[in-house]
Parts: structure tokens; C-alpha cells; sequence
């Protein structure tokens, strides 16, 4: 067998390999850690039978609901809501092992490749996106026992919002993480701003069209991500848009421009050599 | 007559946190196949330096040439030229051995039938085929180690960069290990840039640079450095290092360099002097050594430090 020549004329790396290895290696990694799997779909599941059943008689259902064919219980309220959850909790997980790659060494040794930063930011957006998706794909599955039918191109409509919400917040977790040494400073950051973000995003509960609230809802792009997916779930009803509930196109925008903001932040984050990186 | 690039040139390259200098005004040059070492304690820079030469730190001030290619203008394709094995493992441990391998290869644009050619290639040099389904996590230190170089080798750089490569090694595998560093050298026709804190490795290499608080304090062969120092040394150990020092410089006019608790004498009057000596002064000694002048004899002769203590040297902490 011939030997590497040192002398070879090299071959300068390319884009996609590298974005579509580090994607897969999310993918492996994940279904290697079954806590993992249980902690990013069993939570959202739980909270989805048991808020569902708990809150069940107490829950006043949203202006936009009278618009629907049928009275809208609170189990099926919450559960785009919950769809949205897993995604962020995947995210979540997916971003944190940027830490743990750190710590790790892993990190450095993708550092000092040719690889474009850009495929560094991409390949590990991609790994989060493709785990949410299968995550909350089999989750919406659910969808006809809530009275929910989806023809195939609702399908497909649902699954291509989902996977820009999911860019979206693992780029969200990307810029959270990459400055962060500890997990338990991720854990932190999680607790008092990803959390609040999802629970004021009308996914857990509909929020009033006026007061403070309104405008946290307003200003918070996960609230887009929710009402999108409500109204791909309903289409073709005509639902009425409002603070809290806006439009599909609104919601497009917003999301579109929430992941485009994200991708760069993790992209100047990578591109900035320091002492920061290496273990 | 021809002159030949240096495989890696560093001109006037300082480096500093904060305020602190790191490193300064460093220059050396490492010719096209040969293993260069930096030798130095911890503190003196050299991790600094590895970082610099691996792209992972921006450059302040200086400049590192790989070959034609400026690092700071085109780090990308430095990055190509070079094989990097860090100090501590960069493997993703719930992967096995060919995962990392394939995945290497594809952050360095390697596809197909020419990655399983890379793959197969050096999976042989370095021995590895039993081990390619196992989980790197279940790898010993030694094993971890050779599928780091590995790594490196895949895309097949023109220099090897290697922090602290013997860290974590028991004496036997370093000595395997370094066996096979010479074999790849060879093979790959390789240039090989070490950083180390360990005396018996940096013997090991071609040439070497020895660091101290940021600075290049000599550049040689491991045989000319010895050299510089003197054929041989006397090293006393005493308790009593700087009276003893006072009364040979007054008795015999001796030089003798006090270090701790250690009295270090390069030129020996004559052999007869040493048995005079310990008749009159063994009572107060713990031992005298009368050697070949060591790496750490070239150290203690450069900067007024023994190896070991030069880490605590407030101004070399970083």
C-alpha cells in the first residue's frame, strides 16, 4: 500500500462534507445517549398529559378559536405548543454539547481545520434541526387523535416550519453557548430567559391582547413560531390575526429573520479566534 | 546553490494577555523535514506558542510563515498544511475510531474512495485495524494517542504540530511513541514541530529551541546545546549550598552556581580535587554527582533557573 506523500498537492476542504459530518455526528451521538432521548421527548410528552388533563376545566379558550369547526379543549390548545417545546428542548441539548465539545478537546480539533466557519455554524444547526424534526414529527403524529387532519401537503408545510423554527432557536442556543465555559451556566441562562421565552410564546397559555404581556408576546420571535404552526394545523380555516395570534406572513418574516440574525451571530462568534477555545 | 524554504519561519512574533507578554520577540526558523522541539517549563510559553502556530490565536505582532503562506493572510490554507495533535485528546469519545477518522477527513474535504485510501493508509502505519470499531472512549491513553496522529495524518499535512505528546504516557509507551514518530517522519517525509516539558523527550528530537519566561534562550541540536555548557558537570546536594559555595570560591577560587539546595560546578579543578573535597566537606554534603552535562545543565546555565522551579518564577506565570 502506497503511503501519504507529504509533498502532495492538498486537497482544500469543501463546504457540505463537513456540514453533513458534523450534522451526522449529532445524529449519532444523540441515539447514543438514550437519557438524552427519554429527556428531549419524554419531558414535553409528560407536561403535554398531564397540563392537558390538569388544566383541562379551568381553560378559557382564545377569540380565534370560535373561527374553528369545533370547541377547542386545552390538551389540544397546547398541543402545537408542546410540538414546539420538543424542538426547544432539542436545541437546547444540541447547542449545550458545544460547551461539552470545548471542554472535551473536540472543538479545538475542528478549529484548526480548513473548514469554513460557516459549515461549522451550519453543520451544527443542521444536527439540532434534523433531531427536533424527528422528535416533533413523531409527536404531531398524534395530530388525529386531536381532532386534527392533515393532508400531505399540510405535511410537508408543517415539517418545513418546524425546521425553521428549529434553525432558529439552536442558532438562538449556538450564540448562547459558544461564550459560555459551563453547562451550568447554560442551565442558568435557560432558566430565566429560554423557559419564560417559550411560556410567553402562546404556547402554553393564549396571554390577553393588552397590558405588559401583549407586548413581551409581541416582542418575543418564538410567538410567531407558535402562531405559524396553529395556523398550518388549521389551514384552510380563516383565523383572524391579532397581537398574539398574528398573521402567517408576519410570522414568516419575523422567524426568517430571527434565524438569518442568529446564523450570523454564530458565524462572527466563530470566526474570532481566543483563548476561549482552546483547552 | 540552492536555498531551501523553511518548512515554518516566526519572525518577531510577540503574544501577550493583557498587559502580560507571553511570548517575545520570538524567531526561529525549522527546516523542511527535520523534528523541532520547544523545550520549556510549564509557564514558559510554549502552549502560547502552539496556539499561534495552529491558527487557534490571532497574531498580535510578527508574523509565522508555513512554507510561502502567512498565517495571519491565509489561515485557511495554513490549516491544510497542517497536522495538529493537541495536548489533550480532541476525539469525540461516544464515536468509534473510523467514525473520528471519516470525520476528519471530511473537515479537510476528503470524500469517497480517496478518504477510505487515506483511511486504510494510515490505519496501517500506525497500527490501528483491530481497533476501528471501538469506541474511543474505551481507548487507553497510548491507543488514544496513536489514533490522534492519525487524525493528523489523514489529509496528509507538510507539518506535524504536537503539544505535549508523551502527556499521559507511561515511560514504555513514550518510547514507542516516539519510535513511531521517527518511522512517520521517514515515511511521510514530514516536518515535525514538538512542544515539551520533559527532558528525555526533547533529547529525542533533531534540533531544539528552549524557552524561558516568553524568550528563546538557545537553539541547537540536543548534542550541540549539551555541548555549549561544557563536556561535564558536579552537582553537590547540600543543605548548607551557599556557605559551601563562599568557602570554595575562597579556598580554590571555584565558581560554584548555588541552586536551592544544589551546588553546580562546571569546571572541575582536577579528579584528585574531588576526592580532597569530599574528604573535607562529605560530611555536609547529601551526595556529589560528577556527569555528562544534561539539557537541564544548558537551562540552569542560560537563565539562572533549574528546570523545575523556573515554573515558579512569578513572571512565567500565564
Amino acid at each position: 500500500m502506497s503511503l501519504p506523500l507529504a509533498t502532495e498537492k492538498p486537497v482544500f476542504a469543501r463546504f457540505w462534507p463537513a456540514v453533513w459530518s458534523l450534522a451526522s455526528r449529532e445524529l449519532v451521538r444523540f441515539f447514543r445517549q438514550r437519557t438524552r432521548v427519554i429527556g428531549a421527548f419524554g419531558q414535553p410528552l409528560l407536561f403535554w398529559i398531564l397540563f392537558g388533563a390538569g388544566l383541562r376545566s379551568s381553560f378559557q379558550a382564545p377569540v380565534w378559536a370560535n373561527s374553528l369547526a369545533h370547541p377547542l379543549t386545552y390538551q389540544e390548545y397546547f398541543f402545537p405548543g408542546v410540538a414546539v417545546l420538543i424542538v426547544l428542548f432539542t436545541a437546547i441539548f444540541s447547542t449545550i454539547s458545544i460547551i461539552e465539545d470545548r471542554r472535551e478537546g473536540f472543538l479545538q480539533g475542528v478549529l484548526v481545520s480548513p473548514t469554513p466557519r460557516l459549515a461549522i455554524v451550519i453543520g451544527k444547526l443542521l444536527g439540532g434541526t434534523l433531531l427536533a424534526l424527528i422528535q416533533a414529527g413523531v409527536f404531531l403524529a398524534l395530530a388525529p387523535t386531536m381532532g386534527i387532519q392533515l393532508g400531505l401537503l399540510q405535511w410537508l408545510a408543517v415539517i418545513g416550519w418546524l425546521s425553521l423554527i428549529a434553525f432558529a432557536l439552536t442558532g438562538l442556543g449556538f450564540v448562547m453557548a459558544w461564550p459560555l465555559d459551563s453547562t451550568q451556566g447554560y442551565h442558568a441562562l435557560m432558566s430565566v430567559f429560554l423557559m419564560p421565552m417559550w411560556l410567553l410564546s402562546g404556547a402554553f397559555f393564549p396571554g390577553s391582547e393588552t397590558g405588559w404581556l401583549s407586548w413581551l408576546m409581541r416582542l418575543n420571535p418564538l410567538c410567531y413560531g407558535v402562531a405559524g404552526l396553529r395556523r398550518l394545523l388549521y389551514a384552510p380555516a380563516d383565523i383572524q390575526a391579532s397581537i398574539t395570534f398574528p398573521s402567517f406572513g408576519l410570522s414568516a418574516l419575523v422567524m426568517c429573520g430571527f434565524a438569518a440574525v442568529c446564523i450570523v451571530l454564530s458565524v462572527v462568534l466563530v470566526n474570532r479566534p481566543s483563548v476561549h477555545n482552546v483547552r | 546553490m540552492s536555498v531551501t524554504r523553511p518548512a515554518l519561519q516566526v519572525d518577531d512574533l510577540t503574544y501577550r494577555y493583557g498587559s502580560q507578554p507571553v511570548l517575545e520577540h520570538l524567531e526561529f526558523q525549522v527546516a523542511a523535514g527535520e523534528i523541532f522541539g520547544w523545550l520549556g517549563p510549564n509557564g514558559s510559553g510554549k502552549t502560547t506558542l502552539f496556539r499561534l502556530l495552529s491558527t487557534l490565536l490571532p497574531i498580535q505582532s510578527g508574523r509565522i510563515l508555513v512554507g510561502e503562506l502567512d498565517v495571519a493572510l491565509h489561515p485557511a490554507r495554513v490549516r491544510q498544511c497542517l497536522g495538529v495533535t493537541f495536548q489533550s485528546p480532541s476525539l469525540d469519545r461516544k464515536l468509534t475510531v473510523l467514525e473520528n477518522l471519516r470525520h476528519q477527513g471530511a473537515l479537510y474535504g476528503l470524500t469517497g474512495q480517496v478518504l477510505r485510501e487515506r483511511i486504510a493508509a494510515v490505519v496501517e502505519r500506525l497500527r490501528l485495524s483491530d481497533r476501528l470499531r471501538d469506541l474511543t472512549q474505551t481507548l487507553s491513553g497510548g491507543w488514544q494517542r496513536r489514533v490522534e496522529i492519525a487524525k493528523a495524518l489523514l489529509h496528509r499535512p507538510q507539518i506535524l504540530l504536537l503539544d505535549e505528546p508523551s502527556t499521559g504516557l507511561d515511560p514504555g509507551a513514550r518510547l514507542e511513541f516516539w519510535a513511531y514518530l521517527r518511522e512517520l517522519q521517514q515515511a511521510f517525509a514530514i516536518t515535525i514541530v514538538v512542544t515539551t516539558h520533559l527532558l528525555d523527550e526533547a533529547e529525542q528530537c533533531d534540533r531544539l529551541g528552549i524557552l524561558h519566561q516568553g524568550r528563546v534562550v538557545a537553539t541547537g541540536t540536543p548534542t550541540e546545546l549539551r555541548q555549549s555548557v561544557g563536556e561535564a558537570q558536579l552537582t553537590i546536594q547540600t543543605p548548607e549550598a551557599g556557605a559551601l559555595a563562599a568557602e570554595f570560591s575562597q579556598r580554590w577560587g571555584l565558581k560554584a552556581r548555588v541552586l536551592g539546595e544544589a551546588l553546580r560546578i562546571e569546571e572541575v579543578p582536577n579528579p584528585e580535587w574531588m576526592s580532597e573535597c569530599l574528604r573535607d566537606y562529605g560530611s555536609r554534603m547529601t551526595s556529589m554527582t560528577w556527569g555528562r552535562a544534561t539539557l537541564e545543565d544548558v537551562f540552569i546555565q542560560r537563565t539562572g533557573h533549574r528546570f523545575w522551579e523556573a515554573a515558579d518564577v512569578p513572571a512565567a506565570r500565564h
